[in-house]
């Protein structure tokens, strides 16, 4: 197939995923009247956004007194001040209505008893700056990301917003001005590969932590958008933060919610010990989640770690009433019979620290637009949700804010691309001749690579290798052999042979060239940990410890700034963190505790 | 569609899913359990397979009933699939 005979389908705006914050977008953009694409690997409703059950927090204050601004103080924070406080005071100011436009959406929120939106307490939501807890978390029961995605794909369907599902986007078409011109796709059913030329495009993949071996994200995270990006040359920001959360089942990444420990669950090492009353001897295992985590990884180590490799710790209920388990606990009961192959009344559960969210991805300002290095806007494209770093949740994310931050900057890209659209008129620009060679020529190296390394086990090697160098504790000389490994295994990517060459559904080819955005990924994350000589937020490194001159390991001097990896060259810039937010003086400087 | 274009397209939908639970066990179904299934079993499994996971769930840990006996064999088949 050549360039001139792809099939060109031409659209106002196209947008690359339909979860939560693709389909924010596509209602902003279809009921202003835009022609609009929604390309999706799968059925939008079985977007991955399904699996967030926390909530989404706005300062209602429909529970008690709350306030944006001490929302906005909680996020700085949260984030280790790496945050941009712009956005993050947009963010905050916007959640109340984002919230409420859901509701009007049809999104079933809990209610009091007078009929307000139920707010819940949540893990570092504070009142009067840090002060006290407070009820800020909107949520319908532990369904609320199913829920969400329902409102929103209803209100699509009546906008009439296009669908094309069970396509994947292959790469992002870009003229020699550095415009984007729209994306080119395959659909998966026909394996014919089209064109989307459009004035606008979003990029709305979510999250890619199938890059680590244990993850608590879908399969279907492989950070297509990130890689689309990176090889359209766009620079991917923070790269090195991703937020782990310390229990997933050992071999299945599935989570075990805190709540195990909030009813007494211990963690032990292969001694039997209740380890944590070394590393925290008030909370113990309640100690906050990155304590835990890098106790749990110490241990490891160490060689206390569980199982014929060593590699997990355990958490013990047994010690617990079966009636208590049965009754508090079931659902965690269900996950470790299912996943962990134990019943948890009789024997304890395997656990590891396992990757849960970026916290970094294509740059982007508050209003969705895409950055360059020198903070000029990138005509025609857009970014929101997981895959975009605006950056609101810098070095680490306060939880709750994951939902807040698609529907917000899902809308506010939608807005930026009807804004766009209408001042630039109807016509589309020309595509240059060679639109589509690169991505061609990748496809044309699948179909005839003789001899060439295969996808699963690449792509083991890579998540093995990005859980042993790049995990939740870091180690200087295990990062500088995770870059030189991550770029052998590059190599074996960019080599990879497919036993299946047939057109229709041919789901190895699609795992290919998934593995092709994944390795941007990881390897844009191991580089930039590396360079990274701090620890901040979820960024801790054993060579950048707790000291009276560094706090937490945190050096503002030489490191409050983001990091931008370029893929020509794998080189790494800096820009530095935006301090000032919209109407309110800065949110200053101060060592992260809680 | 022949046999293998449905088989892939019956394992995209089994390993692509929203949840990160269902790719494994359903994932790990397709790959050890549904080549011996009989064509009354197969059918139904395609039924489970196209449910959303958190209608599919409540079946596989039993806080809801299945609709048929049939559909009730293959979610017990399903809950079989160890990951070890």
């Amino acid at each position: 197939m050549s360039a001139l005979t792809i099939p060109i389908r031409k659209f106002d705006a196209v947008i690359v995923g339909a979860g939560g914050a693709g389909l924010r977008a596509a209602i902003q953009l279809s009921e202003a009247g835009l022609k609009t694409a929604v390309l999706s690997k799968v059925f939008p409703t079985r977007s991955h956004t399904v699996a967030a059950q926390g909530g989404v927090s706005a300062s209602l204050g429909n529970s008690e007194e709350d306030h944006w601004h001490w929302h906005m103080y909680d996020t700085v924070k949260g984030s280790d001040w790496l945050g941009d406080q712009d956005a993050i005071e947009y963010m905050c100011r916007k959640a109340p209505e984002a919230v409420v436009e859901l509701e009007h959406f049809g999104m079933p929120f809990d209610r009091t008893d007078e009929g307000k939106i139920y707010q819940r307490p949540f893990g570092g939501h504070m009142s009067n700056f840090g002060e006290k807890p407070v009820r800020r978390a909107c949520a319908a029961a532990d369904r609320t990301g199913h829920a969400m995605l329902h409102a929103l794909y209803q209100r699509n369907v009546r906008a009439n917003t296009q669908f094309f599902v069970e396509w994947m986007a292959l790469d992002l078409i870009r003229n020699a001005q550095g415009q984007i011109l729209g994306v080119i796709a395959l659909e998966m059913e026909t394996g014919q590969v089209v064109a989307f030329h459009a004035k606008a495009t979003i990029i709305a993949t979510g999250g890619a932590g199938r890059i680590y071996h244990s993850s608590t994200n879908a399969f279907i995270n492989t950070g297509d958008g990130l890689g689309m990006a990176a090889r359209a040359g766009i620079a991917l920001e923070d790269m090195e933060f991703w937020q782990f959360h310390p229990t997933g089942v050992a071999g299945a990444g599935v989570l075990i919610t805190e709540g195990v420990r909030g009813e007494g669950g211990i963690l032990r090492n292969s001694d039997n010990e209740r380890f944590m009353e070394r590393y925290a001897p008030n909370a113990k295992d309640l100690a906050s989640r990155d304590v835990v985590s890098r106790a749990m990884v110490t241990e490891i180590n160490e060689g206390r770690g569980c199982g014929p490799h060593k590699d997990f710790v355990l958490l013990d209920i047994t010690h617990l009433d079966p009636a208590t388990i049965m009754k508090r606990l079931p659902g965690i009961r269900d996950i470790s019979i299912q996943f962990a192959g134990i019943d948890p009344i009789k024997a304890p559960i395997p656990v590891v620290p396992t990757c849960h969210y970026m916290m970094g991805g294509i740059p982007t300002n508050y209003h969705g637009q895409v950055v360059n290095a020198d903070g000029s806007v990138v005509a025609g494209f857009y970014a929101a949700g997981e895959a975009a770093c605006a950056s609101v949740h810098g070095a680490n994310r306060l939880g709750t804010n994951s939902l807040l931050d698609l529907l917000v900057f899902g809308k506010a890209s939608g807005d930026s691309v009807v804004d766009a659209v209408k001042k630039n008129g109807a016509a589309h620009q020309d595509l240059p001749a060679d639109f589509a060679e690169r991505t061609l020529s990748r496809l044309d190296r699948l179909n005839t690579q003789k001899g060439g390394a295969s996808v699963d086990e690449t792509r083991l090697a890579m998540q093995r290798t990005m859980q042993k160098h790049c995990g939740v504790f870091r180690f200087k000389d295990m990062l500088v052999e995770g870059v030189a490994k991550i770029c052998e295994i590059e190599q074996a990517v960019h080599a990879t042979e497919i036993g299946d060459k047939s057109q229709t559904w041919n789901t190895a080819r699609v795992e290919a060239l998934e593995l092709d955005n994944l390795i941007e990924v990881a390897k844009s994350t191991m580089v930039s940990a590396e360079a990274r000589r701090e620890s901040r937020g979820a960024h801790v490194r054993d060579d950048a410890p707790d000291t009276p001159a560094h706090p937490n390991g945190r050096d503002d001097e030489a490191w409050l700034k983001h990091s931008l990896w370029h893929r020509e060259g794998s080189t790494l810039s800096y820009k530095p963190v935006v301090l000032t937010p919209l109407s309110v003086e800065t949110i200053a400087l101060k060592t992260r505790a809680y | 569609m022949d046999a293998a274009e449905q088989l892939n397209r019956l394992r995209w939908r089994c390993t692509r899913r929203a949840m990160l639970e269902m790719d494994i066990l359903l994932g790990g179904f397709l790959e050890r359990r549904y080549a011996s299934l009989t064509p009354e079993q197969a059918d139904a499994f395609v039924v489970l397979a196209d449910m959303e996971d958190l209608e599919l769930w409540p079946l596989i840990t039993g806080k809801r009933e299945c609709d048929n006996p049939l559909q009730a064999q293959v979610v017990a088949m399903l809950r079989d699939v160890r990951i070890k």
